[in-house]
């Protein structure tokens, strides 16, 4: 067995990213991320990549997007106030379909906020953050182990699907320490992007394959193909003729919804005859899965659905496991926006509490088993 | 001397051709500047596959997608991110950013500053018209004094930039700065400024006849053209016409060159030493 190293969970992410095959960061210093950057200054040099430290946020999302449509895979990672300079670019991104990574480690929000407290107010501009409808997937790592894993896995959903990733996790997440088994490229399985076979004459670079995504041409190998955020065709120059213009942002935004299988993942504990679901990811999912632990000793019958990809949400999945459920409670660490989703999908009857902190704090064990003591009291 | 270089340059060898009829006004200057890149490339001999042009929002933005390269047309303000991205990743591509004056002044001067300060080898061409051209006609950071536009319906009040002067203080490799009048010179220049082994900053004086030139009574496209003798040869041509472009002289050509080293060589070189020692600690 190979030994395991205590390794912070920001740092995780940037060693994932180097085994993913990621070779350029751009970024810009930013409470509670910048492990991840540092880490990627030291890691990428080693490996023949390329770091640099941009003017601002706004630009360091932009020279991702110019050094992965170069073919190279990258990253960048940042937290809300910068998430919110990202959402420019990763509006290009989802509409110019160019793989990309971005990390936010949450803080305390709106605004400044609390820079180096923990939150998970991200949900929605995760979801929404950039202007006009546009694909986007958003996972949520809830250990060290996890942003390993799920690092490696926003570059082959990015890479496949020519869709930006965003791995959300909260600031507890990010600088926590854990034990886990740091693997090497050869240990993972990595996926690239879609290099076309096509020759240059035949080639159309927003034309759907059988998986609708477009294949990818590299500048250099003769394809001299034209890349723009303007709404476009098949061959990549603008339109606005309402046909083409409909059938071309139906594909692009139902790039995930044909991939639902690839892209949803979940977690889920004592689901099976749980009369009550705590819905929850993230930090506050480990308290969560602790109160069931203690709930579930006081034989109290309540379970844990995790969303790991948070958009989409694993909608089908989650309804199957909410129908037998009479009490649905959502703890997290905002004013309430994952519970929004959850409302929207139980079935009517269902009862739905939500449960928030929003001072600063990560939601205890204790608190979410009082909570479920009381609804179980209430039932 | 290969055969492409031997042939005469003819334009339609770089555009999309499919993409015509364009979509400038007539008496824009931007075509003019288009055809004297397009003509320093043929001379320099660059290959089309190998030659990434990066463009942001606004008219300048869209001059790009006519030339028969790698084209990307990018978010405002932003090309010069990209393209930074771009050639990190990418040294074997020759990048050229097409921007304007807002493009590159106002919504991306932070870039246009910090890309002087880092000297990546990147030719930047701003084509100049003193004018939000796209969205109507608005006032931008090169509209001259006292000039009219749609938002300076009592005419401009605001300092304008010498962009020159600001790429040459940041540490632009090479500066300089032409007209689309001298067609010759223009190509001669970006020939310089893609040479460069470097950041080059190139301003192209462009002309908005349509918009800016006509309500501000400058005559149109032949009068304005000629007048931008008037505005930056005032020694020479001064009394070309009665109004000049800018009513104050400038200079062109090219302005500053320092030779400090290229960012991504001075990169490379560190990350090739670094991987030399780590190699030397860990011998295999």
């Amino acid at each position: 067995m190979r030994p395991r190293h205590s390794v912070q969970g920001n740092h995780a992410c940037a060693l994932a990213a180097v085994a993913a095959g990621c070779r350029f960061y751009a970024g810009y210093p930013i409470t509670p991320s910048s492990e991840v950057a540092e880490k990627m200054s030291s890691e990428l040099p080693k490996v023949g990549g390329m770091f640099i430290q941009m003017e601002d946020e706004i630009a360091s999302m932009g020279a991702v997007l110019g050094a992965s449509m170069g073919g190279v895979k990258t990253l960048t990672a940042t937290s809300g106030p910068g998430f919110s300079l990202k959402q420019e670019n990763l509006g290009y991104a989802s509409m110019a379909e160019i793989p990309c990574v971005v990390v936010n480690v949450m803080r305390g929000g709106p605004s400044t906020g609390m820079p180096t407290r923990p939150s998970q107010g991200d949900v929605m501009q995760a979801r929404w953050g950039s202007h006009g409808d546009h694909p986007i997937i958003v996972l949520t790592p809830a250990s060290v182990d996890e942003i390993f894993t799920q690092t490696v896995r926003a570059y082959n959903l990015s890479e496949l699907l020519r869709v930006p990733v965003v791995l959300l996790y909260d600031e507890v997440i990010g600088h926590l320490v854990e034990s886990i088994d740091v693997r090497g490229p050869e240990d993972l399985e990595v996926f690239d992007r879609k290099w076309t076979r096509t020759s240059p004459e035949q080639f159309l670079p927003f034309a759907a394959t059988d998986d609708g995504v477009p294949e990818m041409a590299r500048p250099g190998d003769g394809y001299r193909t034209h890349t723009t955020g303007l709404t476009h065709g098949e061959n990549g120059f603008p339109t606005q003729h309402p046909s083409e213009v409909d059938r071309v942002m139906r594909r692009l935004l139902g790039k995930l919804e044909r991939n639902r299988s690839l892209v949803e993942s979940f977690e889920t504990l004592a689901c099976d005859d749980a009369d009550i679901l705590i819905v929850a990811f993230g930090i506050a999912s480990r308290a969560a899965r602790r109160a069931v632990k203690l709930a579930r000793q006081r034989s109290i019958k309540v379970g844990l659905f995790r969303p790991i990809t948070l958009w989409p949400f694993p909608e089908q999945a989650f309804v199957e496991i909410a129908a037998s459920a009479n009490q649905v409670l959502v703890p997290e660490m905002n004013a309430g926006q994952l519970c929004l989703e959850i409302e929207r999908l139980c079935p009517p009857g269902t009862g739905v509490s939500r449960m928030n902190r929003i001072d600063g704090e990560s939601i205890t064990p204790m608190e979410i088993l009082q909570r479920v003591e009381a609804l179980e009291t209430n039932d | 001397m290969t055969e492409t270089a031997i042939r005469g340059f003819e334009i339609r060898d770089y555009l999309r051709e499919e993409l015509m009829p364009h979509f400038m006004c007539p008496g824009c200057g931007h075509g003019i500047a288009l055809r004297a890149l397009l003509w320093a490339i043929h001379e320099l001999d660059i290959d089309k596959d190998r030659l990434a042009v990066v463009s942001g929002i606004g008219c300048s933005g869209r001059v790009g997608a006519y030339i028969d390269a790698n084209t990307l047309h990018v978010t405002h303000g932003r090309p010069l991110a990209y393209a930074t991205g771009l050639k990190l990743a990418r040294p074997d591509l020759e990048v050229i950013v097409i921007t304007g004056d807002g493009d590159c002044l106002a919504i991306g001067g932070n870039h246009l500053i910090h890309a002087c300060r880092r000297n990546l080898d990147i030719t930047c061409i701003m084509l100049n018209n003193e004018v939000y051209g796209m969205t109507g006609g608005q006032v931008s950071p090169t509209t001259t004094l006292d000039r009219y536009t749609t938002t300076t319906p009592l005419g401009n009040h605001e300092p304008s930039f010498d962009s020159c002067k600001l790429a040459a203080a940041a540490g632009a490799g090479l500066v300089g700065r032409e007209i689309t009048l001298q067609v010759p010179a223009l190509k001669n220049l970006i020939k310089e400024g893609i040479r460069h082994a470097g950041f080059a900053f190139l301003e192209v004086i462009s002309d908005c006849t349509e918009i800016y030139g006509r309500k501000n009574h400058l005559g149109e496209s032949p009068e304005m053209i000629l007048s931008q003798k008037s505005s930056t040869r005032s020694d020479v041509y001064r009394n070309t016409v009665d109004q000049p472009f800018r009513p104050h002289a400038f200079e062109t050509g090219v302005l500053s060159r320092n030779d400090r080293p290229e960012y991504a060589d001075a990169y490379r070189e560190h990350v090739e030493k670094t991987m030399a020692a780590s190699a030397d600690q860990n011998p295999a």
